[in-house]
């Protein structure tokens, strides 16, 4: 089985939808030519023409607003916005139109989209190329939100959002594009969207997160264990809809929930998880339910004692939960 | 006359879509007055602008992305006055979003009429979206995107026309140019007079037309779905017209302008002064004209039992479609 | 170039000199980059002729600036200086632009004037549109001046802009620094017009073109639109035709979407060697006066990369101020 790394995963499965679907198209600032600024989509103009990968003008909300126009007319458009942090001028296309559209007209017309962008911090992109900004759009019915971990799951993730008859929100983070490898089979295969993945089992603490810091978590697991720690780590994938069984499973299994994000701890997707695991197992834990995320400043300051402080690490991940173990 | 493809059918056919739409909006004010339908937003005035130009398109085929002034544009484009009366009347049948939008937010996916928000100006991009699957389809389509003249403020205007002209987009934008946006009249919208001007920063025509004669309107509009389906990219039409009566059942707008501008405006209403057209080139006799007002009115009084009659949405349908599947 | 302009021979060796400055200020941090010490460049280098000329034909003591991320030749001539420059490179606690928070080249300024900016292009248009609208309220004899690339011109904030910047007929200029690329996207995929300046008939304002490597023709076209701003004549756009003889920056590799060929002709329109031979025909300009110069600039960068390089970078616990005003109860 190949090896490949986070990115050429999402690379080689829009490259196999491609071939797959014609009706297929991908289209963003610097898609074409260049590839994306990150060379995500490198190659595929060269592969699949000017009409399929297109670079579009610099105007987000045209980008998805134009996407949603394409896709009721019969298109499987995947657009890219070129960092998250830039989709908030997309913000009323995505929240007030493709996330209404199948409800307002009372199922009659339907919003096949998968908008990718690239997500997350620690890569000295500062407040403009750090954010992650999954809760905001979590919070927003009609939309479904997936945040892969590993290359694995990013094609399967990819392939099941693209798939999908519903707007889907596709968040890669720019420190795993490289950093991550993994065994990726050739052949297609769909991870469906809603259920999470328990990443390494254990019995102490459960950790619940997703994206980069999954990997994360799994390093401070494996320190913890050598202290005779055993660290459960649940990834959750994606992020709407929350897969409420496998929260519940763990939580009641260990009776000690770390719940880890990158973004901002004020009303993340950590305090919805944490409302679940209460309504559900609160008398199934042994300690209370923990939180470790960003701070609650704006966005991710560029200089590096200022990022390292805001970043979430595998050390930070290890210290909070040995302190849960403890408790 | 010129050959423009109107026949004498045609433009009668035309003629009964102005009047059943206004006759169709002035139930809708009774209903409201009456306190039976919470909200009306009208298309009095515009009339001549919408059926002139929905005449021009391949109906039913094309897709057309309207707002919230366009009764008469989605009567003429097919949708029934018992769906409108549905609509008004937020009824489990309404096609346009089964009572779950407020009046006049049309949308109806067998007559290809793209469901609309209430934010203005998001459906101009839709329209080139649309427009950009045709062209990769090639399925011969032609999108047309409908909206005010305060919507061009928007900057979604902006990003959808340059879109739209980068990459030839079969796509018409279609202003229907009141005056009004609500109250804030043009000039405190724009420094230019003709919308249409704005064309010139995409590097598309821009066309005026006075949106009070359906055929001007309707000869506009043919040239340029022609001009789209010969893959020459979009065009701006800028229909200019009035509106004969508020915003909307909420508004008043003896605040914003005076009554004797209202009945300077309302000495070219389309419906009187294409009636007096068509009797002139004696394709409307008083006795044809006679008829077909008996027949709108049975049509609106049938419209307007059968919505009054019709289910209201079963509650339990309130969380149906916020996903196809989960 | 033109002839007549009420630059006098000091302004113009000024002004040469601000391009100068820039210019190597510029290249030093490409080196800083290669070497490690600094994380990302974003570059002005070619369109420091726009820049200066423009900055040049403001008050420094009563305009306001919104640049974007090309524009250090435009700061420095408006008043920060290369150390203040050096320290927003390499995230210094005392960088005045954010104390190390934004990414370099984010310029902003207080006490200069330049108005803070972000990464997602053109929201300082609509900024710049408002600071000049209260101007105009609060009767301030002062313009905004706001630069853009021309990529930036299709966002709809730049239409909402300049139609707003119309109808209340406010003091700003809206100078878009056309290089012919967003990213690595030509102009050609980006709009279908040659000029973005007839975008202006689309507000009913004037829209100039403007040859941005004749630093002296910019000043003329925004000296002319300040007078007319100032005066109650309202906005103007202005397009100066311009290069970017770099990457788009560290991060990037032009060559996937520009020939070699290509760059080295646009490299014959350098505003720096054009306005440098203007000067000696003007005979304004000699070999000592460049030695001179040299010497100044790489003193003066050799300084200002020193200074910051020994600067003290923020303290983790200052991550978390400033998020208000006030801090919350």
């Amino acid at each position: 089985m190949a090896v490949l790394s986070y990115l050429e995963a999402i690379r080689e499965t829009l490259r196999q939808e491609l071939r797959r679907d014609s009706r297929i198209i991908i289209y963003g600032e610097d898609v074409g030519v260049r590839g994306g600024v990150f060379r995500v989509t490198e190659g595929l103009q060269k592969e699949f023409g000017e009409d399929r990968i297109i670079d579009s003008p610099l105007a987000e909300a045209a980008i998805v607003g134009t996407a949603i126009g394409a896709a009721i007319n019969g298109l499987r458009p995947v657009p890219e916005i070129q960092f998250a942090d830039f989709i908030f001028p997309a913000m009323n296309q995505i929240v007030q139109e493709a996330a209404r559209i199948r409800y307002r007209s009372n199922g009659t017309f339907a919003v096949p989209i998968v908008i990718r962008a690239p997500y997350g911090g620690g890569v000295h992109g500062a407040l403009y190329h750090s954010q992650s900004v999954e809760a905001f759009f979590a919070h927003v019915p009609g939309l479904k939100v997936v945040v892969p971990a590993t290359p694995y799951d990013a094609k399967g993730l990819l392939a099941a959002a693209i798939q999908d008859e519903d707007p889907v929100l596709y968040f890669e983070h720019k420190a795993a594009y490289r950093s991550l490898k993994g065994e990726v089979p050739e052949e297609r295969y769909l991870i469906p969207i809603g259920q999470a993945d328990r990443k390494r089992e254990g019995t102490d603490v459960s950790v619940i997160t997703y994206g980069l810091m999954v990997s994360y978590a799994l390093k401070a697991a494996d320190e913890l264990e050598k202290e005779g720690i055993s660290v459960e780590v649940v990834d959750l994938r994606t992020v709407r809809p929350l897969d409420l069984s496998a929260i519940i499973e763990t939580a009641r299994k260990t009776g000690k929930v770390l719940i880890v994000h990158e973004d901002n701890l004020t009303g993340g997707i950590g305090g919805e998880v944490s409302a679940l695991i209460a309504e559900h197992a609160l008398f199934d834990l042994d300690a209370p339910i923990m939180r470790l995320a960003g701070p609650d400043v704006p966005a991710m300051p560029y200089s590096a004692p200022l990022e390292h402080a805001f970043m979430v690490t595998p050390e930070k991940i290890r210290d909070k939960a040995r302190e849960l173990a403890k408790f | 006359m010129s050959d423009n493809g109107l026949t004498p059918e045609l433009m009668l056919d035309m003629y009964y879509h102005m009047a059943l739409a206004r006759a169709v909006d002035d139930r809708m004010w009774i209903l409201n007055r009456q306190g039976r339908a919470p909200v009306v937003y009208t298309s009095n005035g515009h009339e001549a602008a919408q059926v002139g130009s929905a005449f021009a398109l391949n109906r039913g085929e094309d897709w057309i992305c309207p707002y919230y002034r366009d009764l008469a544009l989605v009567l003429a484009y097919g949708m029934t006055p018992r769906e409108v009366m549905l609509h008004l009347l937020g009824r489990a049948d309404d096609p346009n979003s089964g009572g779950r939008q407020m009046p006049a937010h049309w949308g109806h996916a067998k007559l290809h009429i793209l469901t609309g928000g209430s934010v203005v100006a998001t459906q101009d991009v839709h329209a080139a979206g649309l427009a950009l699957a045709s062209k990769v389809l090639k399925d011969g389509r032609v999108s047309v995107a409908y909206f005010g003249e305060g919507s061009t403020s928007q900057g979604e205007f902006h990003e959808a026309l340059n879109f739209a002209a980068v990459h030839k987009l079969p796509v018409i934008f279609f202003n229907e140019n009141n005056g009004y946006a609500i109250s804030v009249p043009a000039r405190k919208q724009m420094v230019v007079q003709d919308v249409a001007a704005r064309a010139q920063g995409y590097g598309m025509p821009g066309v005026i037309v006075d949106g009070n004669d359906p055929i001007k309107v309707y000869e506009v509009v043919k040239e340029a779905a022609d001009r789209a389906r010969r893959g020459e990219g979009p065009t701006l039409v800028e229909a200019k017209t009035y509106r004969f009566v508020p915003h909307s059942s909420d508004d008043d707008d003896r605040a914003y302008r005076s009554r004797e501008e209202v009945a300077e405006a309302k000495k070219r209403d389309p419906l009187t002064l294409f009636e007096a057209y068509l009797k002139k080139a004696e394709i409307l006799t008083d006795d044809k004209l006679k008829a077909m007002q008996q027949q709108i009115k049975d049509v609106v009084n049938d419209a307007t039992e059968y919505a009054e009659k019709a289910a209201l949405p079963d509650p339990a349908t309130l969380t149906d479609h916020v996903y196809g599947s989960m | 170039m033109p002839e007549n302009s009420d630059l006098d021979a000091e302004q113009l060796r000024t002004m040469y000199y601000y391009m100068v400055l820039s210019r190597e200020l510029d290249r030093r941090i490409w080196i800083l980059n290669r070497q490690g010490k600094s994380a990302f460049v974003i570059s002005g280098q070619g369109q420091e002729g726009v820049q200066v000329g423009a900055a040049m034909a403001l008050d420094v003591k009563t305009d306001w600036l919104a640049p974007y991320y090309r524009d250090m030749a435009m700061v420095l001539a408006f008043g920060m200086s290369a150390r203040e420059v050096m320290l927003g490179q390499l995230g210094k606690a005392a960088d005045p632009s954010s104390g190390g928070r934004q990414m370099p080249s984010h310029f902003g300024h207080r006490a200069k004037r330049i108005l803070t900016g972000s990464s997602p292009v053109t929201t300082q248009v609509v900024h710049a549109v408002g600071m000049a609208w209260a101007a105009k309220l609060k009767g301030d004899h002062a313009v905004v001046l706001t630069s853009l690339g021309e990529g930036s011109t299709n966002q709809g904030e730049f239409h909402e802009a300049l139609n707003f910047a119309s109808v209340q007929r406010v003091p700003v200029i809206v100078l878009v620094e056309n290089n012919g690329y967003s990213i690595s996207v030509p102009q050609s995929r980006e709009m279908a017009i040659r000029d973005v300046a007839v975008r202006a008939q689309g507000y009913g304002m004037p829209g100039v073109v403007v040859q941005g490597s004749d630093p002296l023709a910019v000043y003329q076209v925004v000296a002319a639109a300040r007078t007319k701003a100032i005066t109650g004549g309202g906005p103007t756009l202005i397009e100066a035709k311009t290069h970017r003889f770099t990457a788009h920056s560290s991060d990037d590799d032009d060559r996937s979407y520009r020939s070699r060929q290509q760059l080295a002709d646009e490299k014959k329109d350098d505003a720096v060697i054009r306005f440098q031979h203007w000067l000696i025909t003007a005979q304004l300009w000699d070999d000592e006066r460049e030695r001179a110069l040299k010497a100044r600039v790489r003193h003066e960068v050799d300084d200002a990369t020193e200074y910051a390089l020994l600067a003290a970078l923020p303290a983790a616990e200052t991550m978390s101020d400033h998020v208000y005003g006030y801090p919350p109860a």
